[in-house]
């Protein structure tokens, strides 16, 4: 392929299916001999199951539970904490129990109606605060990690310091909101079962049917459909749909489909953790920061899944940007009996940078600069350790972006048009806000090494095709097109021929999950490396196969216990602006401009990128002030896309974007990663310039018009 | 027994008046370009065009649509204006995931047939019911604002 440079863009490998409608996404796939399932759930919290009484069943209608299931009843994920069927406790409103199966939907959903259930309810956690009360009873701490500076140090510099700064920060929920429900099909077949469906991670749901069906690696195979979006909510929880259906096909004998309607999707499917931080700083008199203790607090749901590893990148992010002298960080899962939360773009990252950007952002109004400078002091460089002992050892551009966006945004000159804007109106106000942010690429610690193991193959044809065997998905990200690039620059032929079927675990070996970060920087490597082997080895007209596997990058070693090491081969940066409007009568915002600066080292793809910095914004923007979910009582309040609220195409305004070069050794031509980063300094940068428009200080996101009008109608109450 | 039109084809179905049309269109019909994204009007996923407005067929029972002229995106693959939409959405880099597309493309082309040269505003405003979660729209709206240039003039014949 002839392109100078790499970035440029190329058509959309799957661009046809998609613009006709004609590509199948798993509820448009029908197959021989298929029926439904419907999952009858948990009417309470947290309980025994005493009794559970079906209805008649009709012809050709059966009941599918934990006694069907051939392996050990739990989805294998991190621990063993998660039934697929529920028979004995229940810990959450909607977890599944049993899956009633059969060919039409309609009846199956009346018959749901008809199943009785009898229930020793148990008291249940319903909160997060409730939880961290309740932190030291057995069974209430999922997970935990403490870290940095000693304690006592700390004491000692707290006791000289002029004051000591204490804040408690909320962060929300978040709903994917992936546009496709989650959908899962399970083939039954005489010698294998075949599942199909909306997913990220190919091998997870492998290794999850081994475990559940017992059964052998030819016994199961696991095929992508298209996937109409994921943003982490296809991530973990497609395991245990997998699981349900799998094992009711091998019961009933008969294909069996799951798909959720929105309302399902939205109440039983992971969210992003809510959390709790909280900061605790010691400045001197100049507003200087002399120690800082974070202590994060995340609410798991009802078990673990994968929010240890949430927390880990919570924490590992918990200091920002920022070379803070004396840091010390702890953080929590914890247990409540509410739905499971999960992975969602980000990881733990955004509910940490939103906190941090906020309290950084208060300490510099208590120094009297600008927010910006006092963050500019900060700011980490190459050579300075991070906060768990590892260090920053390629370039960082941030000071570069940073300037050429306050540039771009007229920053100076808003902020005093804003005061003077201010002062003239009593009804409307403007602000300018910054938020400063990186992502570590790939995963944490030695993961890659120890866990993942990646491999990629290339398949060349006798006719001079190249298709990719991996086992990442395209979820929408782009990777179809961006991978293929790699692999035919650097094997030289054009983009067409190579090709990316959607990958299927019988065809493909383990290139590790579509998650963290790490497709474009660590499998699209494998890829050129494999490319470049394949190239010294090419010979016409024969049918040739090359694999690669991972080599890990020389680093500090991760030590999870100590919690030290380098957490991340590479990161990647950003720098937010925003400017808002604020309707003082009614709270609502209007976003009016956003500026963004990124480096991931070297885009693939033009193109995909910008895709990535809209959509990544504009939901990690909602995150902050519009997107907001909440639970009573174990329940699920928002069951509706409206009654929840992403953004529309009237809440986004067009993104000045702007992507900076700098090249990383170990990433296919200098990539990094990119899907995460740009959704997290969304809601700090918004929090600041409702900050700066209200000249107020908010403790929480979304800042909802509720949360606005409570502020001011506070201040109001303070002033007179 | 219900008749209507279909793509220009005549149709006609014993299903109940209360069964919604979307699941006419997907499972009499098998035409899996309209999707489901909500069910309950709010996403914009499953819109076709019933007697040239934009609907959601998720809303609409079909004991409404007697004699109507029901046009799905299979039914307008074929036209000019959609080659100009298809290739628009492509430059621009307005698919993602793709599940709100073809959605997207139908609401597209009820747009700038109403208004061939629609402003910035009047694009958001015309997409404002149907919901995308990958793009920030914002590679949409370009797109449609490319389709509207290129198709000058074609789209005022309809
Ligand atoms: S499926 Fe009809 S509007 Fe969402
Ligand atoms: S492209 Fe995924 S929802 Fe629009």
């Amino acid at each position: 392929m002839d392109l100078k440079d790499i970035s440029t863009s190329v058509p959309r490998k799957d661009h046809k299916g998609k613009v006709s409608g004609q590509l199948a996404y798993i509820s448009d796939v029908k197959v021989e001999n298929m029926v439904y399932g419907v999952l009858y759930r948990s009417p309470i919290a947290y309980g025994k199951i005493i009794s559970i009484q079906l209805p008649n069943l009709p012809e050709g209608y059966e009941a599918v539970g934990a006694e069907d299931i051939p392996g050990p009843n739990y989805v294998k994920i991190i621990k063993e904490d998660q039934p697929i069927f529920a028979n004995d406790w229940v810990n959450y409103i909607g977890e599944p129990i049993l899956m009633l199966v059969g060919g039409d939907l309609n009846i199956l959903y009346s018959l749901l109606d008809e199943v009785k259930i009898e229930l020793e309810e148990h008291q249940a956690i319903y909160t997060l605060d409730k939880a961290i009360k309740q932190k030291s009873v057995p069974g209430v701490n999922m997970a935990s990690y403490e870290f940095g500076e000693s304690l006592e140090i700390i004491s000692a510099i707290e006791l000289k310091a002029h004051q000591i700064i204490e804040e408690e920060y909320d962060t929300g929920y978040q709903e994917h909101v992936y546009l496709e429900p989650q959908g899962m099909l399970a083939i039954y077949k005489e010698d294998e079962i075949v599942v199909q469906g909306s997913m990220q991670c190919l091998y997870y749901i492998k290794n999850a049917l081994l475990s559940a069906l017992a059964c052998g690696d030819d016994d199961v195979r696991v095929v992508q459909s298209p996937t109409g979006g994921g943003f982490g909510g296809k991530e973990d929880y497609p395991s245990m749909m997998a699981c349900h259906v799998a094992v009711a096909a091998k019961a009933v004998k008969k294909s069996v489909m799951l798909v959720f309607d929105r309302s399902e999707d939205m109440v039983v499917t992971t969210k992003r953790h809510p959390a709790k931080l909280k900061y605790r700083t010691a400045i001197d008199k100049d507003g200087n920061i002399l120690s800082m203790c974070v202590e994060i607090f995340l609410d798991g749901g009802a078990n673990v899944g994968l929010s240890s590893v949430v927390l880990q990148r919570a924490l590992i992010n918990s200091a920002g940007v920022y070379k803070i002298p004396h840091f010390h960080s702890k953080g929590y899962v914890l247990k409540t009996n509410t739905v499971p939360n999960g992975a969602f773009r980000g990881f733990g990252a955004p509910q940490s940078f939103a906190g941090i950007e906020s309290h950084i952002g208060h300490l510099s109004k208590l120094a009297n600069i600008d927010p910006i400078e006092y963050k500019r002091k900060y700011l980490v460089k190459q050579g300075d350790p991070t906060i768990t002992k590892g260090n920053f050892r390629d370039p960082i551009l941030m000071e570069e972006m940073i300037e050429d966006l306050l540039n771009a945004s007229d920053y100076k000159k808003k902020k005093v048009e804003f005061q003077t804007f201010n002062q003239q109106n009593q009804r409307y106000k403007k602000g300018i806000g910054t938020s400063l942010f990186l992502h570590g690429c790939g995963f944490t610690g030695s993961g890659e090494r120890d866990h993942i193991k990646a491999t990629v193959k290339l398949v060349k044809s006798k006719d001079g095709k190249v298709i990719l065997k991996i086992s990442n998905s395209d979820m929408g990200q782009g990777i179809y097109t961006t991978l293929s690039k790699i692999v035919a620059k650097e094997l030289d032929i054009l983009y067409e021929k190579v090709l990316y079927p959607d990958p299927d675990t019988k065809e493909v070996p383990d290139s590790g999950p579509t998650v963290a970060s790490r497709t474009t920087m660590i499998v699209g490597k494998l890829l050129q490396r494999a490319a470049k082997k394949l190239k010294d080895q090419w010979q016409s007209g024969v049918e040739q196969e090359v694999v690669e596997h991972y080599v890990h990058r020389e680093m500090i070693p991760w030590d999870e216990k100590t919690f030290t090491g380098d957490a991340y081969p590479a990161y990647s940066w950003g720098v937010n602006i925003v400017e808002v409007e604020v309707d003082t009568l009614t709270g609502n915002l209007k976003l009016e401009k956003v500026y963004a600066n990124y480096e991931v080292g070297k885009v693939i793809d033009d193109r995909v990128m910008k895709g990535q910095i809209d959509g990544g914004l504009a939901q990690g923007l909602a995150y902050g002030y519009l997107e907001k979910m909440t639970s009573r009582e174990g329940k699920i309040q928002q069951k509706s896309i409206s009654d929840y609220g992403p953004p529309t195409s009237l809440d986004v305004v067009t993104i000045q974007s702007k992507v900076f070069d700098n090249p990383y050794a170990d990433g296919p031509y200098g990539a990094k990663g990119a899907g995460e980063l740009t959704l997290i300094g969304g809601a700090p940068a918004v929090q600041a310039a409702i900050e700066d428009a209200l000249q107020t200080s908010f403790q929480q996101i979304p800042i909802t018009p509720e949360v606005i009008i409570e502020s001011l109608w506070m201040r109001e109450g303070e002033e007179g | 027994m219900i008749k209507f039109t279909l793509n220009g084809r005549k149709v006609e179905t014993d299903a109940p008046a209360t069964a919604r049309l979307l699941d006419l269109i997907r499972e009499e019909h098998l035409l899996i370009g309209t999707k489901e994204g909500c069910g309950e009007g709010e996403c914009g996923a499953c819109s076709v065009f019933v007697n040239n407005l934009l609907q959601n067929s998720c809303l609409i029972p079909i004991g409404s649509i007697e004699g109507a002229d029901i046009v799905t995106i299979e039914g307008i693959m074929e036209t000019e204006q959609f080659k100009i939409l298809d290739e628009s959405y492509s430059i621009a880099g307005g698919v993602q995931c793709g599940y709100c597309i073809p959605g997207m493309v139908m609401a597209s082309a009820a747009l700038l047939t109403k208004n061939p040269n629609p402003s910035e505003a009047e694009i958001r405003e015309g997409i404002s019911g149907n919901l995308c979660r990958c793009t920030g729209y914002n590679m949409i709206v370009d797109a449609i604002s490319k389709a509207a240039k290129k198709g000058d003039g074609l789209w005022q014949r309809k």
